[in-house]
C-alpha cells in the first residue's frame, strides 16, 4: 500500500483517515498483545507456584547426578546442570560440523552428477536425490540407528579395514593420533606454511595482473601446506604417534570411539541435506546464461578456465545463500537426535534435566536462545557476505 | 596469388541417430565417462538384484509366521498389523467412519472441481473439516473416540491437514503484516515469523506440550494432540507466511497502485487483487511447505503421539512378532515416499503450467 501524502480533506471522518487508522490499528495490536501476554503470565505465575516448581536459574549450579555417553569436554555425575548444557552443545556442535562436511561433499557431487552429460550418473544421481529427498530425516535416523547400524556384528566379530579401524554394533573405532613434546614445531611449520600460501597468492596476483602470466597457485599452495609440515614431522622425530583401537576382553579399548547414536545421527543428517545442497548446487549451474559459456568458448578459454572464472563465480552467487540455509536446517534436525539418544542439547539438557529439575520454561527458553543466536548470527553473515558478493552494478 | 586445390571429399557422418549412437554419445564419449558407467552398472549389479530378492522374490506374502522360509521380507507382518498401521487403535467396528470421510473427501473433491457456484465450493470447504471432525471424534449418536485411541497414518494425516488448514490464514495475516507499513505491526510479525524459522520444531512441540498448559488457568485442560495441533500449526504457519510474502513481493508495485487508485479499501485491495494473484504464484511453494510438514509430522512421536512411524516400534515390540522392525520401517517408508514424490510431482507441474516465460 503506497503512502497517502497528500493532507486529509476536512469532509473525511477523523477514524477514516488512513493515517489516524494506521495508529488506532497499531494501539489496538500493542493492547491485545499486552493484555494476553499479562494473562498468560498471570497464569503461569499461578500455577508455577499450585505446583510447586522453582523458578530462576539457580538449578544450572545445582548437581546434575546423571551419566553422559560422550562428552567432549570434562564430565561426571557430580558436576552441575550447566555444565550439562555445554556437554549438549559441544555434542551439537560436533554433529553439525560432521553433517554439513559431508553433506558438502556429497551434496556438490550429486549436484554436479545431476548435470553430468553421462546419462547413468545423471540418472542415478536424480535416483538418489528423489529418494532421500522424501523420507522424512526422522524415519532415515530411526532406520540407520535400529536396523542398520543395530544389526551390526558384536565386537568379536567386527568389521575392520587393515585392522586399524574397526566397526561394530558399539560404534566406530579409529585410531586416535597421540601428540607428544615436539609436534609445536609441526604446528609452527603448518602456520608459517599457511602465511608463504597467502603472500604467495598475492604475489601470483600482481604478476597477473602486471604480465598475465598465470601461476599454478592452487596446486603450489596444497604442496606448500603438505609438504613443509609433513618435512618438519619427520625431521623432528615424528611426535606423535596413532593409538589403535584393540580388543580388550568383550570390547575395544583405546583410539577414537564414534558411538552408534552419532553415526546414525551424523549419516543420516549428511544424506538427507546432501540432497538439498545437490539441487541448489544444480539450480546454481543451470542459472549461469548458456551465453556466459558460449562467449568464453569464442574467447578461446579452455573449459576448465571456463569452469573456475567464467561459471563458478556466477554459479556461486545462486548456489551459497540456499546452501547456508541448509546448514541451518541441519543444525536444527540435529535435535531429532533425541529420538535415539544421542546426548546433544535437546537430549540431555531438554530431556534429562528438564525431567530432573522440573523447570520446563527455563530449559526450553534456554535450549530455544541457543538455536535462534545460531540462526541470527549465521543470517547475520550470510547477509554481510550477500551484499559483498552482489554484482556491482551502474 | 593463392593455389586453390580441390580437397577429398569427407565421408557423410555416421548416423546420428540410432540406439548405437546414442549409446556412444550417452554412455561413452571419452574414458573418464566410460569409467564412470561402468562403475554406475557395477553399483546397480551389487544393490539391484539382491534387494529385490528381498523385496519380492525371496519375501514371504502369506502363510502364518511358523511357515517362515525364505530370507526375504516377511510382509505378513504388515499384513497382520495392516490396520494398526493405518488406523491406530482406533476401534476396529468404527473403521467405517474414517473410510467414509475418505470417500466424502474424493465427492467432494469431483464436485469442488465440477461446480461453478461460489456458494456451493464455499459450503464444500466449511462442511468437510466440520464432517470430518464429527464423524472422526464422534457424539450426536455416535460413540465418542477419544483422541488419544487415533493413531498411525490416520493420525498423521490429522495432524498434516489441520495443520496447513490452521496455519494458511494465520500465514497470510503474518505475510500481510510484516508487507505493512505500519511500524509495530510489522515488527511484531517480523519478530514472530524469524523467531519461530529459527528454532528447531521439536522445541516448540517441546514448549506447546509442556509449557503451554501453565499459561491457561488450571481449569483448561488442553488435549494432548490438541497440543501438538498447535505447536504444529505455530511452526508452519511462520514458513507459510514466508512463501506468501515471496509471492506478495513479485507482485508488480502497479497492481497495488492500480487498487489504490479504484479506490478499494485496504482489505478489498488485498482479497480481490493482490492476494488472488500473490496466493497463485506462490502455490508450488506451498506445497513444498506441505509436503515437509508431512514429513515434518513425525516428530510428534518425540512427544508420545502415535503417528505412523511410531506404529513400527509399536507393533514391534509385541511379543508374537518380535524383530520385524525392518519390514515395518520399510512399509512406513514407502508410505512416505510415494505420498511426498506424488505431491512434489504435482507441485512441478503446477510450476511448470505457470511457468510462461520462454527461455
Amino acid at each position: 500500500m503506497t503512502k497517502h501524502k497528500r493532507k486529509p480533506q476536512p469532509s473525511v471522518a477523523f477514524y477514516n483517515n488512513p493515517e489516524n487508522r494506521s495508529i488506532i490499528y497499531q494501539i489496538v495490536a500493542l493492547i491485545a498483545i499486552f493484555l494476553f501476554t499479562y494473562f498468560v503470565l498471570n497464569n503461569m505465575f499461578v500455577n508455577i507456584e499450585k505446583r510447586g516448581i522453582n523458578t530462576g536459574f539457580d538449578f544450572l549450579s545445582s548437581e546434575a547426578g546423571f551419566g553422559i555417553l560422550q562428552s567432549l569436554i570434562e564430565y561426571d555425575e557430580a558436576n552441575s546442570h550447566g555444565r550439562v548444557f555445554f556437554v549438549g552443545l559441544a555434542n551439537t556442535i560436533l554433529v553439525s560440523t560432521i553433517g554439513i562436511f559431508f553433506a558438502t561433499i556429497i551434496g556438490l557431487l550429486i549436484g554436479i552428477g545431476r548435470l553430468s552429460k553421462n546419462y547413468m550418473i545423471a540418472k542415478l544421481s536424480m535416483i538418489y536425490v528423489e529418494t532421500f529427498r522424501n523420507i522424512p530425516i526422522l524415519l532415515q535416523i530411526l532406520f540407520w540407528y535400529n536396523v542398520v547400524l543395530a544389526s551390526l556384528p558384536s565386537p568379536r566379530q567386527s568389521l575392520s579395514y587393515l585392522d586399524t579401524i574397526f566397526l561394530n554394533n558399539r560404534g566406530l573405532y579409529i585410531p586416535r593420533p597421540i601428540l607428544e613434546n615436539g609436534f609445536s614445531a609441526v604446528l609452527i611449520a603448518f602456520v608459517i606454511a599457511i602465511a608463504a600460501v597467502f603472500y604467495l597468492s598475492k604475489w601470483a596476483k600482481k604478476r597477473h595482473d602486471e604480465t598475465g602470466e598465470v601461476f599454478p597457485l592452487i596446486s603450489t599452495s596444497l604442496a606448500i601446506l603438505i609438504i613443509s609440515p609433513t618435512l618438519v614431522f619427520f625431521l623432528s622425530g615424528m611426535p606423535a604417534s596413532l593409538e589403535i583401537a584393540v580388543l580388550k576382553g568383550f570390547n575395544f579399548k583405546g583410539g577414537w570411539t564414534l558411538i552408534p547414536e552419532l553415526l546414525a545421527l551424523a549419516f543420516a543428517l549428511s544424506i538427507y541435506t546432501a540432497t538439498y545442497i545437490a539441487e541448489a548446487v544444480r539450480a546454481g549451474i543451470e542459472a549461469v546464461p548458456n551465453g556466459q559459456k558460449e562467449a568464453a568458448h569464442a574467447l578461446g578459454l579452455k573449459d576448465s578456465t571456463i569452469l573456475k572464472k567464467v561459471v563458478l563465480p556466477q554459479a556461486l552467487r545462486v548456489i551459497i545463500p540456499p546452501v547456508i540455509n541448509q546448514y541451518l536446517n541441519l543444525v536444527k534436525n540435529s535435535s531429532l537426535a533425541t529420538a535415539i539418544g544421542y546426548p546433544e542439547l535437546v537430549t540431555v539438557f531438554a530431556g534429562t534435566s528438564l525431567n530432573q529439575v522440573g523447570q520446563a520454561i527455563e530449559i526450553i527458553l534456554m535450549t530455544m536462545a541457543v538455536y535462534l543466536t545460531i540462526s541470527i548470527v549465521i543470517s547475520m553473515i550470510m547477509n554481510y557476505a550477500n551484499a559483498k558478493m552482489q554484482i556491482k552494478e551502474r | 596469388m593463392a593455389i586453390y586445390k580441390k580437397l577429398k571429399t569427407r565421408p557423410a557422418p555416421l548416423g546420428t541417430k540410432g540406439i548405437i549412437y546414442w549409446i556412444k554419445e550417452n554412455l561413452f564419449p571419452s574414458i573418464t565417462s566410460s569409467v564412470l558407467t561402468f562403475l554406475s552398472f557395477l553399483l546397480l549389479y551389487y544393490t539391484i538384484p539382491p534387494l529385490l530378492d528381498w523385496m519380492i522374490f525371496d519375501a514371504t506374502w502369506s502363510g502364518t509366521k511358523e511357515e517362515i522360509t525364505g530370507s526375504g521380507a516377511r510382509w505378513i507382518f504388515i499384513f497382520e498389523k495392516f490396520n494398526q498401521f493405518i488406523y491406530g487403535f482406533y476401534p476396529e467396528e468404527q473403521y467405517w467412519r474414517p473410510n467414509l470421510i475418505l470417500a466424502i473427501f474424493f465427492i467432494y473433491v469431483i464436485g469442488f472441481k465440477k461446480t461453478k457456484s461460489t456458494l456451493l465450493r464455499a459450503f464444500i470447504l466449511i462442511s468437510f473439516p466440520i464432517l470430518s471432525f464429527l464423524l472422526l471424534y464422534g457424539g450426536f449418536g455416535l460413540d465418542v473416540v477419544p483422541t488419544t485411541k487415533w493413531g498411525g497414518l490416520l493420525l498423521t494425516i490429522v495432524v498434516a491437514s489441520v495443520g496447513i488448514i490452521a496455519s494458511f490464514p494465520i500465514g497470510i495475516l503474518f505475510a500481510l503484516g510484516r508487507q505493512s507499513n505500519m511500524p509495530i505491526i510489522k515488527t511484531i510479525s517480523v519478530i514472530y515469523i524469524e523467531f519461530i524459522r529459527g528454532v528447531p520444531l521439536i522445541t516448540l512441540l517441546f514448549m506447546s506440550s509442556v509449557i503451554l498448559p501453565l499459561f491457561f488457568p488450571e481449569g483448561m485442560d488442553f488435549d494432548k494432540l490438541l497440543r501438538a495441533l498447535i505447536g504444529i500449526t505455530m511452526f508452519q504457519s511462520a514458513y507459510i507466511a514466508e512463501v506468501i510474502r515471496g509471492g506478495l513481493q513479485a507482485i508488480p508495485k502497479g497492481q497495488y497502485e492500480a487498487a489504490d487508485a479504484m479506490g478499494l479499501t485496504y482489505w478489498q485491495a488485498m482479497g480481490l487483487i493482490i492476494l488472488p494473484q500473490a496466493l497463485k504464484i506462490s502455490i508450488p511453494n506451498i506445497v513444498g511447505t506441505f509436503i515437509s510438514l508431512f514429513k515434518d509430522t513425525t516428530l510428534i512421536l518425540i512427544i508420545g503421539l502415535f503417528d505412523v512411524l511410531a506404529m513400527v516400534t509399536l507393533t514391534s515390540t509385541d511379543a508374537k512378532w518380535l524383530g520385524f522392525e525392518t519390514e515395518g520401517y520399510v512399509f512406513v517408508t514407502m508410505i512416505y515416499w510415494i505420498i511426498c514424490f506424488s505431491m512434489s510431482k504435482y507441485a512441478k507441474s503446477i510450476e511448470d503450467r505457470f511457468n510462461t516465460n520462454h527461455r
